[in-house]
């Protein structure tokens, strides 16, 4: 394990920097999202939640596909490449860097996907473990632990100093780039911290949340349920739930018609949305009801069923927080699973 | 601002089919000349032109929108360009409220008479065009590649 | 209040003046209530009415303002302009809607809490002008007026629009600071174009298109967006260009204006804390200055003011030719 005190971080990330990109928890305008550090950016290394999810990093709200262009009679095609360089992302939280395994899941392990799977293989995932976790987070729910949370390397803060400890190989030799700016330490202080960490996860509020009324083959026993129809009524059907989540998958490819070429790209989708899977006949989901039902239904049981039982959902209580009608999971659980 | 001196500006010209078009009608018969910039697209009444219709000529590609309607008062459905006046002057004044060069839009009223009012309108606009330089600002980068 | 509330939405369900009632109900914390619509007075036990009920629930009533039986709505001062210009609109029918005016002394913002680095936020206690709050990491204090939601900075009033009866204590208290409303207008304003655009884009492109600006707003009130009509060319699910977020937001914007009642939900649902409403209030501004005071859903039968017009309207080329600054 090692060390840096956190008044030199920025000499940290920009040793990171010259390595390769570096995204990390930046405040712009008021918000903390993840975007490329550079040496004036607003580092934010103590907010919890990101508003956008780490998985911006991975898989982006846009990227470009191919773009054609026609000339005379002859069509010609140019494919985006996947990423070839080397870069990190400094600050993820035990949720976020979850979510990752469950986007693999997706991306990678059935149909891969060139794009996602060439950002996690260049991609070095440094975690923060949750000094003060809010009252809003339930990642227990789904057996993450805050005080030790995975990643290529693990990072601690214990009053002023940051402390690392690189775990897998890319890691490792992530680290080893870095030369000697980080000093030697034992692990007796972060041990510590981990014990505190884990006391206060024992008191949140919503510890007590469980899945157990859910997961794989339960389709039948939650379809019709009546609640539905209730927890629904409220929703706007915007994507605010869908966007800030770091597990939502979905998207969408579209051509743009610049008048010279035609250029497609990919973009978050929310099956919250009117238009979402919109085909010739209209959305095969008719009512916000049944939408709403999709969003819930694919979390706690069509993911699992396809997944060897695992959920989609991290429990960081991001929707907990930002939902406009405080509509979430953790109430969709509690109503239809028992309290 | 990067001054390109091979600019040309791409000028979106809306016009009432029943005064402004027939005047640029007019200045075309009347031989008057007027910059090739200039691209008319003809609406049945100023009024119209839906904002929006402003804002996707420039993200495609614009660097100047002028919308021309009969006199006020002169509207062939009495009242259209009444309403495209106060729409069109919110519309210029959020623009520029967010930053955006104001000379980049106009309304001028253009009656099916004034052959030489449209012409010296273009002329002048699209001048104040070329002194503003390329639209960067409120374009889609994309259609710019 | 709320228990006064409750108790006469239950009269009015168990004398059949209403059949259903829309409110708000408890959440899974103090702060997170949900818009909820009650069947009946048995329904109603979950009801609650405190500083965290700032959603605006008059566009529930476009779906709920069913032809059988009288459905009752909670409508805080401000949301009864959004009523009014619904009802302005022909989009709900009062024949059918039963409204209770509630009093409200402003609403707190959880993410103003939040913002002052307060974390693990358990339980608020009103004590006086300050809020005491309990957290997981030891008890914290703030004014409330520093963490009101935005919208009731510029609060209209105590006073309801509509209403069928009352239940406010505090009905001709005027706003304290309504004369700041055009405050921020005014700073970006006087600002130069380039230091304008700088703000805008930096704000703007926070943007995630959820759509939630839109969806909240009571004015938004279409049955299909132009942004969600794939054939409108401008309907997209995300920005893949700065500019896109830009027209979404002068279009969203200006389609609202001079029906926009300032009522604030934008801002208030905006995940990415984008003050939406200074778009708004920029029109209702120069609206108020070229064409008069207008307060839209002041009453249910005035003519808006990009349905009107005068013959002596300024002309557009005002901003085109002025001075740049």
């Amino acid at each position: 394990m090692q060390k840096i005190k956190l008044e030199n971080i920025n000499e940290l990330l920009q040793s990171m920097a010259q390595i390769g990109k570096v995204y990390a928890p930046i405040e712009k305008a008021g918000q903390v999202n993840y975007y490329e550090w550079n040496k004036d950016a607003k580092l934010r290394l103590d907010v919890l939640n990101t508003v956008k999810s780490a998985k911006d990093v991975f898989f982006p709200q846009t990227e470009d596909l191919a773009s054609f262009k026609t000339e005379g009679k002859e069509i010609s095609i140019q494919a985006e490449k996947p990423l070839d360089e080397d870069f990190a992302v400094f600050g993820v939280r035990a949720c976020d860097v979850k979510s990752f395994d469950i986007l693999d899941k997706v991306f990678i392990e059935e149909n891969t996907d060139e794009f996602y799977k060439a950002r996690r293989e260049h991609g070095v995932v440094i975690s923060h473990a949750c000094n003060e976790p809010e009252e809003t987070c339930f990642c227990t729910t789904f057996g993450i632990d805050a005080s030790a949370p995975k990643g290529d390397i693990e990072t601690y803060t214990v009053g002023d100093t940051l402390y690392w400890l690189p775990v897998t190989d890319k890691g490792k030799e992530y680290s080893a780039k870095l030369g000697n700016i980080l000093e030697e330490a034992d692990e007796s202080q972060v041990n510590k911290q981990k014990e505190t960490i884990k006391a206060i996860m024992d008191k949140l509020p919503l510890k007590d949340v469980t899945t157990q009324a859910f997961g794989a083959g339960k389709t039948m026993e939650y379809f019709d349920r009546p609640e539905w129809k209730e927890l629904s009524e409220a929703c706007i059907g915007c994507g605010t739930c869908t966007y800030v989540c770091p597990t939502c998958q979905c998207y969408d490819i579209r051509d743009y018609d610049t008048g010279k070429s035609i250029e497609r790209f990919r973009c978050w989708d929310s099956c919250m949305y009117s238009d979402f899977t919109m085909m010739a006949h209209g959305n095969p989901r008719k009512t916000q009801t049944e939408r709403f039902r999709q969003r819930f239904m694919h979390k706690l049981v069509y993911f699992p069923d396809n997944n060897n039982g695992e959920f989609s959902c991290v429990g960081c209580g991001r929707c907990v927080a930002k939902c406009p009608i405080s509509m979430n999971i953790v109430k969709v659980m509690k109503a239809l699973g028992g309290k | 601002m990067q001054v390109n001196s091979e600019f040309k500006p791409k000028i979106v010209a809306f016009c009432c089919n029943w005064c402004s078009y027939a005047g640029a009608d007019l200045a075309g018969s009347s031989r008057l000349s007027y910059p090739a910039d200039v691209k008319i697209i003809k609406v049945p009444c100023s009024c119209r032109v839906n904002p929006l219709f402003v804002l996707r000529a420039f993200e495609k590609g614009a660097d100047g929108v002028i919308i021309c309607g009969c006199h006020p008062g002169d509207c062939h459905y009495s009242t259209g360009n009444y309403y495209a006046r106060r729409r069109m002057t919110l519309l210029f004044s959020m623009l520029d409220y967010l930053g955006i060069e104001k000379g980049r839009t106009r309304v001028e009223w253009v009656s099916a008479a004034e052959g030489v009012k449209f012409s010296t309108v273009m002329n002048n606009f699209v001048s104040k065009i070329y002194q503003l330089g390329e639209n960067v600002k409120l374009g889609d980068l994309r259609c710019r590649k | 209040m709320q228990e006064v509330i409750k108790k006469r939405v239950k009269e009015l369900f168990d004398n059949n003046t209403i059949v259903r009632a829309i409110g708000w109900e408890n959440g899974e914390f103090f702060y997170d209530h949900t818009p909820a619509v009650f069947d009946s007075a048995a329904d109603m036990d979950v009801f609650v009415y405190d500083n965290f009920c700032a959603s605006n629930l008059s566009k529930y009533l476009i779906n709920h303002c069913a032809p059988e039986g009288k459905t009752l709505v909670l409508l805080k001062p401000c949301d009864t302009y959004s009523f009014n210009q619904l009802l302005t609109e022909h989009r709900i029918n009062k024949d059918n809607i039963y409204i209770i005016g509630i009093g409200c002394d402003g609403m707190v913002d959880i993410d103003k809490i939040r913002a002052l680095g307060i974390k693990g936020i358990t339980k608020i206690t009103q004590n006086g002008d300050e809020l005491v709050i309990d957290t997981m990491y030891g008890e914290k204090k703030c004014k409330k007026a520093d963490v009101l939601l935005e919208k009731c900075l510029s609060c209209k009033g105590k006073k309801h629009m509509i209403y069928d009866e009352l239940i406010s204590e505090n009905e001709d208290e005027m706003p304290q600071d309504a004369s700041k409303r055009f405050d921020l207008v005014n700073e970006l304003e006087n600002m130069t174009s380039e230091e304008r655009f700088a703000f805008w884009q930096n704000e703007l492109s926070k943007c995630i298109r959820c759509n939630a600006c839109r969806n909240i707003c009571p004015a938004c009130s279409c049955r299909k967006c132009v942004f969600d009509n794939s054939a409108s060319g401008v309907a997209s699910k995300a920005n893949a260009d700065s500019f896109e977020e830009k027209m979404f937001h002068i279009i969203r914007a200006f389609h609202v204006a001079g029906r926009c009642t300032d009522c604030g939900e934008c801002t208030r649902v905006c995940p990415q804390g984008i003050p939406l409403h200074l778009l708004n209030r920029k029109f209702i501004k120069d609206i108020n200055t070229l064409y008069g005071e207008y307060q839209a859903g002041e009453t249910a039968d005035q003519r808006g003011p990009l349905t009107d017009y005068t013959q002596q309207d300024v002309e557009p080329t005002f901003i085109s030719d002025k001075e740049v600054k």
